[in-house]
């Protein structure tokens, strides 16, 4: 309790001080609107709607990627920790790419997919594939070779040892590289919906456009704020959890 | 395969292994891990290896594993070349090795369930009954990270056990453990082997461990590996790790253990292996 006090008055501190500079009128307040009419632009999207329907737009374009993403990458990061030539290859390329700042996917999925959902939903399978390649690659790799010694006393062989030792055992890194493939799948689709009006739907990256173009300050600064808290809960509620449960288990951390 | 077979005491098989040879290739220059070494174990008898570490006697027993292969020689079992691991003949490590995602009752259907011929609910008779043998039937559902570390050798036991295997080969199991476990595990394990009749080739560098379990204790030396002392241990079972009886053996056995350290070519340092 005494620790959640102290979150709190952080954060109270925090807003006290941005309504402190907003009241000395050191610079205008369309440039640095008060937290009082940031708060009121959040209440009044909800309630009317377009803040859910922007949240459902962006978190359905972010978990279709994600998760195809991730069931791509999870064979091919087993194929690269299998076959040298995998990881020669394949794997050389995935290192490659996943260092590739995702954004840069954004010009190629315009002029190949032109508006579309499409080109959304390609640059977050981009920005999530190669990460979760590596992970599951490195984390097969980590896997303590007794696991695979045991399992091969017991008569286990190639495909059943892959599937029932090898891909459980590597568990652990490889939801550290879904977390890592959705921060990144998560950065590459602001960036998109940003750069890109798609007229199937309004994201928040739309919104914080738009709120630029209208010079809309409160907007900008209530949509990030959104944004900030959305990554919060995917850490803290996604994530972590997951990923102290198998650390723990597997006696990996 | 019915059930009641496979809760029989099945025949415990015989082991040879004939003049193996094996060397591993490192930065330093070859290491010649084995040379040329024979043994015979007999049908139902329980035989140590006692030796340094990096004398080989791991890499024998890997060797019987069929995990690795011999450079030269061979290992028979029954009568059968060895080539490759088998379910007559279940491997315990010295970490338990257990899977971490499952919990004890099924680490110890793994290898039931690749073995062929078993109904499901077969499987499960014969798991509860393993973990039952090794005192854990109230832990069948718990989690290795749950476990404490004899616990866990005791589930490892019960898996290797469990597909009821010929041929039970040990590589030091209980050198991780605090001595009070390993002590009541000494009495445990003897108590099974005379139960469950197996053959059993059990590695350790802890001479008193040796003579308590071992019908023979064979004394490996380094560099190359080589059986060098043989010695009978002939005490009634149950044996007490503590008895003054078994500590004379042990005084033998370290007496030769240590001439050998110092007659043999001077130790190098250990290749990973």
């Amino acid at each position: 309790m005494k620790r959640f006090a102290k979150v709190l008055v952080f954060f109270a501190g925090l807003l006290l001080a941005w309504q402190l500079v907003v009241l000395a009128k050191f610079w205008s307040p369309v440039l640095v609107p008060s937290p009082l009419s940031v708060g009121r632009y959040l209440w009044e999207a909800a309630n009317d709607g377009t803040l859910a329907g922007a949240i459902l737009v962006t978190l359905k374009r972010l978990a279709l990627g994600s998760v195809v993403g991730l069931l791509a990458g999870l064979p091919l990061g087993l194929l690269t920790a299998r076959f040298q030539v995998m990881k020669d290859t394949l794997g050389l390329m995935a290192l490659g790419l996943q260092a590739l700042p995702s954004v840069c996917w954004v010009p190629l999925a315009l002029l190949w997919f032109g508006q579309t959902e499409a080109a959304m939903f390609f640059v977050v399978v981009m920005g999530t594939l190669w990460s979760v390649i590596i992970a599951t690659d490195n984390g097969v790799r980590n896997v303590p070779p007794i696991y695979a010694r045991a399992a091969r006393t017991m008569g286990s062989r190639g495909l059943h040892t892959w599937l029932q030792v090898m891909l459980p055992a590597a568990l652990p890194f490889v939801v550290a590289g879904m977390k890592q493939g959705w921060a990144f799948a998560w950065r590459s689709l602001m960036a998109a919906e940003i750069y890109v009006t798609i007229l199937s739907g309004f994201g928040l990256g739309h919104l914080l456009h738009y709120g630029r173009e209208l010079n809309a300050m409160d907007q900008v600064i209530g949509i990030m704020l959104v944004l900030l808290a959305i990554g919060l809960l995917a850490d803290k509620v996604l994530f972590s959890p997951w990923e102290r449960f198998l650390h723990r288990r597997w006696g990996t951390a | 395969m019915t059930l009641p077979t496979e809760f029989q005491n099945e025949a415990p098989s015989k082991l040879s292994v004939q003049s193996v040879t094996k060397r591993f290739r490192s930065r330093k220059g070859d290491v010649h891990a084995l040379d040329r070494v024979s043994l015979d174990v007999n049908e139902g008898e329980f035989v140590c290896l006692v030796g340094p570490s990096g004398c080989g006697k791991s890499t024998l027993l890997n060797i019987v594993a069929g995990l690795e292969s011999a450079d030269e020689g061979r290992v028979w079992c029954d009568g059968v070349p060895v080539t490759a691991p088998g379910r007559e003949r279940m491997m315990m490590f010295q970490e338990s090795a257990l899977f971490p995602w499952l919990d004890a009752l099924h680490n110890v259907l793994f290898g039931l369930r690749l073995k062929p011929g078993l109904k499901s609910a077969e499987r499960r008779e014969i798991a509860d009954f393993y973990l039952r043998l090794v005192g854990l039937e109230k832990f069948r559902r718990s989690f290795v990270h749950e476990l404490s570390g004899g616990m866990k050798q005791r589930v490892a036991l019960a898996r290797a056990l469990a597909p009821n295997p010929r041929v039970l080969l040990m590589d030091e199991p209980f050198a991780a453990l605090d001595a009070l476990t390993r002590e009541q595990l000494y009495g445990d394990l003897q108590q099974i082997w005379q139960e469950r009749r197996k053959t059993i080739l059990f590695v350790t560098h802890n001479v008193r461990e040796a003579c308590c379990l071992g019908d023979r204790v064979l004394l490996f030396s380094p560099h190359p590996g080589r059986i060098r002392a043989e010695f009978k241990i002939d005490l009634p079972r149950p044996r007490e790790i503590n008895s003054v009886e078994l500590a004379r053996h042990a005084t033998a056995v370290t007496a030769e253990l240590k001439r050998t350290a110092h007659t043999g070519t001077p130790a190098r340092e250990e290749a990973s292996v």
